[in-house]
């Protein structure tokens, strides 16, 4: 074809005559494509670092952990291993109270108690280095930093752990994996395992878990070591772990996160898109007597698409390559914002494939939101070149356009299902999208309509010729609705699950509520204790009597069976968790605030079997209901019993929750121990009385549960940080898009402007006509994204967090008012030539 | 070389049917200057329209060296105008992200032919010469006239159509352009159709049509 050397020079002409406006939408483009290139960087060096250190991870090949002390089944492979040349550590952890005697402080720690040459792989780097290799010579604890600074102690002071002392030989630099929740429960500390039993901690009751970590000669595949034992291992309720399955489930972790991070960059994008698009429609408006005449000089529409499809693209290529470099520099900030939640150390290349990949999405994403307006010029007819009033056909049924738009449709879905890596979630974040868009577009046309048909004539002449302006020829309304409205609706909602999130969270409920519980009481030891708190003239609440458990038989079939059973894959049943822990269960007549029974009734007296109270979504889980029997297996004693009622349990409370709770007389004679709660206000109190009961009752420990609850916060606030942070893309594509919207408009809006003042206006009432179109703009904008927000919360709350839900409305209100001074300011920012300019030297001017 | 027959033009405006040319007939011979007058909203621009091919009769013909524009789709209209009409226009039309040169070469590549050299020789032949890299804001009514006529002179082409292309011009100026078009029409051959209500313009040409209400009224050749 004669045609293609011509479509190519004149896309290339037409480029080089784009105007500056154009330009500043391939910047709506950039904005989504960067913060996509830095969330596909971060996850690559993720994924990256997760590969090199997964073997450090774990510190072994293979590694068996169970909670409660290795069955005979389990030292029997660890035998076999041994003489095939293996090398076993044990690793023993537990919480407990450690207590500096110098400075007088306790605190909840995690211990580990190691045996020598663990860790096999990676390394557990101390101050002092020699720290570590000297920890197995006894008496000697390393500790982390932050029990230091906690303690206001320091290395060579005497600790103290349950009945045992030990002399705090240095801290931990780095140890690998050992971050998140668990922190939340104390700083770890490690101390040789041959010490371990000089504590007296792990007493009845007390809950550890058990782990032999195996370093396998290289011929040997642990993956398929893994497979001979685990279906012998299991029943046994020993997990059998792999550095691959660890790494294989990790990457699937960390891999949600980084795709729900990537989503909040594909609304950027999407975002973007939609300035795209507008700026296409004036575009095209501003080229319909070019491409008029090109068609009159004999070329085809086919050619006129090609050339302004070029040129869409060119832009899109230039939008994104300034994207890229830009996420290039911001993936540098990731690992930082997220630092505490990673369980590797990230490094910050640039991941070629997240370039490509990313200006590949804003290249795409440029040309189909591109397509649908440019396909016009396809039907601008060649006799507008003689005639300016004949006005290009009807869009009407164009089958190409509803093509165009399926196309864009898919893409949508495509590349979100490309984030998450799911069809089904791809699909149904584009359709909430698509609603919250489709909602914000029919806002605009709803606003466009009212402003044409009521507006009030004993309205002020600036006022009404400003809302006037919302449906002139060629308005940006619907534009900047969905660019500002979206972007408001995007941080609205993730303010409002934040602030739902940590609400719950939240120790409210006033004085009542306890904040300090006290656990592994022995029965011996319960008077002690009392003692002690009402010395300090508080109030226990409790005891909670607790006696562990665990599940013999549901239904007639034994567990194990069940165990065994390795259709669901390689951690045995879907529901292996549930079979396979240990219950800590309680027994009481009343039910407590914090659960309601959903099936059955509570206790029926007299009756003739042992009866339990079942947590509904674990009754779920074991697949029983209301009348089903279930053997417990308490401390080798088989206990059967019949579920009398389902409770729904409020987790999220702070209190001691149960799974199983029984009626009063079946574990009374069992053995037990207790849980007594308290409240103390004041959190240097609470550590004299923690301190107190270190001294006293070394075994018992005592959670501050204001502290736990302080790190699960900062942990939650690390997440929503690196949201928002994602947000702000979104909210910087909607401020582009908004400036693109507006710039497009210029020339008409000045010339506009320059009439009215030769026609006497003055600037005031220019000014006044700019602000009310604005005002108008931007609080429809923020009402919608509101009201939607509000919405997408609560749906949120309700499906997802599974939490109360409520409208913390001053925030929001702010957050609007926010949204609306951003949208008047960069108006008549973009305005001060309509207000300023002498209209002489408009008219004139051209 | 140009021939329509019993041509009409109906628009549907505003639920009434709006008649604009009713029943035109004439015949145009190679290399022929015809001038179509009339006042304002007598037809003349609809009918420049129809010969060019750019709008569709309601009813009639027209034939453009011996092809019926009426069997052909929009595609082979376009190819058809590319080939061998030549466009002016009353307000020139230049494509303003084009400079001059470009603007002439644009019919040539769209034929894939070569288009600097001869771009450049009829600028210089418009007496631009030295003009060819200048954008048509930065030229004059004239100037830009004076490229418009390069361009549509380009290809060669067997007719060219020109809707008041001095409309826009004051009458010095105009009357250069009238000069310019006459000599090429001379030189190349090529068929001249002029759409004007400028009598001196008209004056010029061998043959006036004259349009009142859609309808000819006077036909100088008949």
């Amino acid at each position: 074809m004669t045609g293609i050397p011509f479509v190519l020079r004149m896309a290339a002409r037409e480029i080089r005559a784009a105007p500056r406006r154009l330009l500043l939408l391939t910047a709506s483009v950039a904005i989504g494509v960067a913060a996509l290139v830095a969330i596909g960087s971060f996850a690559d060096n993720l994924r990256d670092s997760v590969r090199g250190q997964a073997r450090a991870l774990l510190g072994a090949d293979l590694a068996l952990s169970a909670r409660q002390p290795l069955p005979r089944a389990a030292e029997a492979v660890l035998d076999t291993l041994a003489l095939q040349g293996g090398r076993v550590a044990r690793l023993t952890s537990f919480s407990a109270m450690a207590y500096v005697p110098r400075t007088r402080g306790t605190r909840l720690v995690q211990v580990a108690a190691v045996e020598r040459g663990y860790p096999f792989y990676g390394e557990i780097r101390t101050d002092p280095a020699e720290a570590w290799s000297g920890l197995q010579q006894g008496g000697r604890v390393v500790v982390e930093p932050s029990l230091l600074t906690a303690l206001s102690a320091r290395v060579g002071d005497t600790l103290a752990l349950g009945e045992a002392r030990f002399v705090i030989a240095g801290s931990v630099v780095s140890a690998p994996g050992n971050v998140g929740v668990r922190a939340a429960f104390g700083p770890r500390i490690y101390i040789p395992a041959r010490d371990l039993a000089a504590t007296h901690l792990l007493g009845f009751g007390a809950r550890a878990e058990y782990e032999a970590f195996v370093r396998l000669p290289s011929r040997v595949s642990p993956q398929a070591l893994a497979g001979r034992y685990r279906p012998v291992l299991q029943p046994e309720r020993v997990r059998v772990r792999t550095v691959a399955e660890d790494q294989a489930n990790l990457n699937d972790a960390l891999g949600r996160l980084t795709g729900y991070l990537g989503l909040v960059g594909l609304i950027a994008l999407l975002l973007g898109g939609l300035g795209v698009a507008s700026a296409i429609v004036v575009f095209i408006r501003q080229r319909l007597d070019t491409v008029a005449v090109l068609r009159c000089l004999g070329a085809s529409a086919g050619q006129v698409l090609a050339i302004y499809g070029l040129e869409a693209a060119a832009m899109g290529l230039v939008g994104s390559a300034a994207g890229a470099a830009l996420g290039a520099l911001t993936q540098r900030a990731l690992p930082g914002l997220l630092a505490g939640l990673l369980p590797v150390d990230v490094h910050t290349a640039v991941s070629p494939r997240a370039v490509a990949l990313g200006m590949g999405m804003g290249l795409w994403v440029a040309l189909i939101f591109a397509l649908p307006p440019l396909l016009a010029v396809r039907r601008v007819p060649p006799l507008a070149a003689l005639r300016r009033e004949v006005v290009p056909a009807g869009a009407g049924l164009d089958p190409w356009r509803l093509t165009a738009i399926a196309a864009l449709a898919g893409s949508t879905i495509a590349l979100a299902a490309m984030q998450v890596g799911s069809w089904r979630q791809g699909a149904m974040f584009s359709g909430g999208i698509g609603i919250a868009l489709l909602l914000l577009w029919g806002a605009a046309w709803a606003l466009t309509r009212a402003a044409r048909r009521w507006l009030p004539r004993t309205w002020p002449y600036p006022w009404r010729q400003g809302l006037a302006n919302l449906h002139r020829p060629s308005n940006q309304t619907t534009t900047i609705v969905l660019a500002i409205g979206f972007g408001a609706f995007l941080l609205a909602t993730v303010f409002l699950v934040q602030d739902n999130l940590l609400r719950t969270l939240r120790l409210t409920g006033g004085p009542a509520r306890p904040n300090l519980v006290l656990f592994d009481i022995q029965p011996d030891q319960l008077a002690g204790t009392e003692q002690e708190l009402r010395a300090g003239g508080y109030r226990a609440v409790g005891p909670v009597p607790i006696v562990p458990m665990r599940i013999q038989s549901i239904k007639g079939r034994p567990v194990t069976l069940a165990l065994a059973d390795s259709a669901g894959g390689r951690d045995g049943p879907a529901n292996a968790w549930a079979l396979r822990r240990e219950y800590r269960s309680t027994y009481r007549d009343t039910l407590v605030a914090s659960e309601r029974i959903v099936a059955g009734r509570w206790w029926t007296p007299g009756a003739a079997e042992p009866e339990v109270s079942i947590e509904r979504d674990l009754a779920g889980e074991l697949g029983v209901r209301v009348g089903d029997r279930i053997v417990w297996d308490v401390q080798g004693v088989p206990l059967a019993s019949r579920v009398a009622s389902l409770r729904e349990v409020d987790w999220a409370r702070f209190e001691p929750n149960f799974f199983a709770v029984f009626a009063p007389g079946a574990l009374e004679q069992a053995p037990r121990t207790f849980a007594v709660l308290t409240r103390v206000e004041d959190a240097a109190a609470r550590g004299v009385l923690q301190r107190r009961i270190a001294e006293r009752l070394p075994n018992v420990t005592t959670v501050d549960l204001s502290a736990v609850q302080e790190t699960l916060e900062r942990l939650i606030d690390r997440v929503v940080l690196a949201i928002r942070f994602m947000a702000l893309f979104t909210l910087g594509t909607g401020a582009v898009v908004l400036v693109g919207a507006l710039a497009t408009s210029r020339f008409q809006r000045v010339r506009e402007g320059a009439l009215l003042r030769t026609l006497g206006a003055t600037r005031g009432q220019l000014f006044r006509i700019v602000l009310s179109e604005y005002l108008s703009l931007g609080a429809l904008a923020a009402v919608v994204a509101l009201l939607l927000s509000g919405v997408a919360g609560w749906a949120l709350a309700r499906f997802v967090f599974d939490g109360k839900f409520a409208l913390p409305l001053l925030p929001l209100a702010g957050l609007g008012a926010a949204v609306v001074g951003l949208t008047v300011a960069v108006g008549l920012a973009s305005s001060r030539e309509v207000i300023g300019r002498p209209p002489l030297q408009v008219l004139r001017g051209e | 070389m140009l021939r329509c027959a019993s041509l009409s033009k109906t628009y549907l405006s505003g639920g009434h049917r709006l008649t604009v040319l009713k029943d035109i007939t004439f015949h145009v011979e190679p290399g022929s200057f015809v001038a179509i007058v009339g006042p304002s909203g007598s037809g003349k621009t609809t009918l420049l329209g129809l010969l060019a091919g750019l709008d569709r009769p309601s009813a009639g013909t027209v034939h453009l060296d011996g092809e019926e524009l009426g069997a052909l789709d929009e595609e082979r209209l376009a190819r058809l105008r590319g080939q061998k009409i030549g466009f002016v226009f009353q307000s020139f039309q230049l494509i303003p992200t084009l400079t001059a040169v470009e603007n002439v070469q644009v019919p040539l590549e769209l034929r894939g032919e070569p288009a600097a050299a001869r771009a450049a020789a009829l600028l210089e032949r418009v007496g631009l010469g030295g003009r060819g890299h200048h954008y048509p804001a930065q030229l004059s009514g004239g100037e830009q006239q004076r490229v418009a006529l390069a361009r549509a002179f380009s290809t060669r082409p067997k007719v060219l159509l020109a809707d008041e292309p001095t409309g826009n011009l004051d009458a010095r100026t105009g009357a250069t352009i009238i000069d310019l078009m006459t000599e090429l029409n001379r030189d190349l051959g090529t068929t001249l159709v002029l759409v004007t209500h400028d009598h001196d313009l008209a004056a010029l040409a061998r043959r006036t049509i004259r349009l009142a209400d859609g309808a000819i009224v006077a036909d100088s050749a008949a």
